[in-house]
C-alpha cells in the first residue's frame, strides 16, 4: 500500500520547543508543532524563531508537522 | 561586547545627523556627472558640513589629528574600488559606478550613509550589480525587527547576493553607530559560525550602520599602498550601499533616508 502524501508547505517558526521542536505558523495562519527532520539535525542547521521553514504535514494530522527546509 | 541601546530622543538627535548625510549625498549624486573630479565632489560635502554644523567623520580618521590618517572628507570609490577610496583628480567618466560613503558627526551623535551612483547608461551586468546590491540592503531593513538575531538576516543577505551571483565581500562589515562611528557590534553580510556565537539579540534601541558590499568577480579584495583605497582582487567592479538603521517596537526605522 503506498504511503499517503504529505502536504508541504512554507511557514514561520514563532518558538522554540524543549526537544528540537518548534512552533510554527503556516502562511494560511494555521499553527502546529513541527519537529526538524533527521537530516537537519544531522547537519546541526540552527533554526531560530522569526526563521521562513518548509514544513512536511500528514493529512490525518494537521496538528504536528516536520521541518525539512530552512529558507 | 557591550551594545548601547540608545532612547527615543538619542535616536532623534542622531536624525538629525542623518539628514545632514542625506543632504551631502543626494548632492553628491548630482554632482556625479562625466568630467567632474572626485575631489571636487569632496570639497563640496566639505562646505555642505560647515554650512550645517556639522563634523566630518572621515577627515583624519582614526586619530583626528590633522595632518594624520584618512585624508578625505568622504570615501569615493569608483568601479573596481569597493571602499575608502580617497578623492582625487581622476575625472569621472560615462559609465562608471561610484561610490560614495559619509559620515557626519552633530551635535556629538553620528551618521553613517553611502550611496552608488550610476554615471550615464551602464552596462546591463554593472546596473544588476547596483540593484542587487541595494536590494540586498532593503531585505536587512525588511527583515530587522526586535526579537530576531542578526545571523538570519545576514544568511538571508548573503543567500540574496549569492542567488544573484554577485559575491559579498567578508574584509569589511558594518558596525554598531552612536556617540562615535564605530561602536560595538560588528555587523557582517554574511552568515559565519562565529556570528552564530556571538550573535546580535535585535531590541529596541539598536541602532546598526547596515552596509552590504558586493563584488561582481570574487570576493577577494586588496589594499592599496596609500593604506586605504581598497580594490577588487579581480579588478571588477563593486557596489555598496549603507544606511544607519534604528530598531524600533514594530521593526526598522531608517535614519538616513531624508525624513
Amino acid at each position: 500500500m503506498p504511503k499517503e502524501e504529505k502536504i508541504q508547505l512554507e511557514g514561520e517558526v514563532l518558538d522554540a520547543l524543549p526537544n528540537a521542536m518548534f512552533r510554527v505558523k503556516l502562511e494560511n495562519d494555521h499553527e502546529m508543532v513541527a519537529h526538524i527532520s533527521g537530516k537537519m539535525r544531522m547537519h546541526y542547521i540552527r533554526i531560530l524563531p522569526g526563521d521562513r521553514v518548509t514544513v512536511e504535514i500528514s493529512p490525518y494530522d494537521l496538528t504536528k508537522g516536520r521541518i525539512t527546509y530552512r529558507h | 561586547m557591550a551594545i548601547k541601546l540608545k532612547s527615543k530622543e538619542e535616536i532623534e538627535r542622531m536624525r538629525a545627523a542623518g539628514r545632514v548625510v542625506h543632504k551631502v549625498l543626494e548632492q553628491c549624486r548630482r554632482m556625479c556627472q562625466p568630467g567632474t573630479t572626485t575631489r571636487e565632489i569632496d570639497e563640496e560635502a566639505y562646505r555642505i558640513f560647515v554650512d550645517q554644523g556639522a563634523r566630518g567623520l572621515f577627515k583624519n580618521y582614526p586619530t583626528y589629528r590633522p595632518g594624520e590618517g584618512f585624508p578625505g572628507n568622504l570615501c569615493i570609490s569608483i568601479n573596481e574600488e569597493v571602499v575608502h577610496g580617497i578623492a582625487r583628480d581622476r575625472e569621472i567618466q560615462s559609465e562608471d559606478i561610484v561610490s560614495i560613503d559619509c559620515g557626519v558627526e552633530l551635535d556629538g551623535w553620528c551618521g553613517d550613509a553611502a550611496i552608488t551612483v550610476m554615471v550615464g547608461s551602464v552596462s546591463p551586468r554593472i546596473r544588476k550589480l547596483c540593484e542587487v546590491t541595494q536590494g540586498v540592503l532593503h531585505l536587512a531593513v525588511d527583515n530587522i525587527k526586535p526579537g530576531r538575531r542578526w545571523s538570519q538576516i545576514a544568511r538571508l543577505m548573503q543567500n540574496y547576493a549569492e542567488r544573484n551571483n554577485m559575491s559579498v565581500v567578508r574584509d569589511f562589515v558594518g558596525h554598531g553607530i552612536g556617540r562615535t562611528m564605530h561602536e560595538d557590534p560588528k555587523v557582517p553580510n554574511f552568515w559565519s559560525k562565529q556570528l552564530y556565537r556571538n550573535d546580535i539579540l535585535l531590541r529596541e534601541g539598536v541602532v546598526l550602520a547596515v552596509e552590504p558590499m558586493c563584488n561582481l568577480g570574487k570576493k577577494e579584495v586588496v589594499t592599496l599602498a596609500d593604506g586605504w583605497t581598497v580594490l577588487t582582487a579581480d579588478r571588477q567592479p563593486s557596489a555598496h550601499y549603507e544606511h544607519t538603521v534604528a530598531v524600533t517596537a514594530d521593526g526598522a526605522d531608517l535614519l538616513t533616508d531624508g525624513r
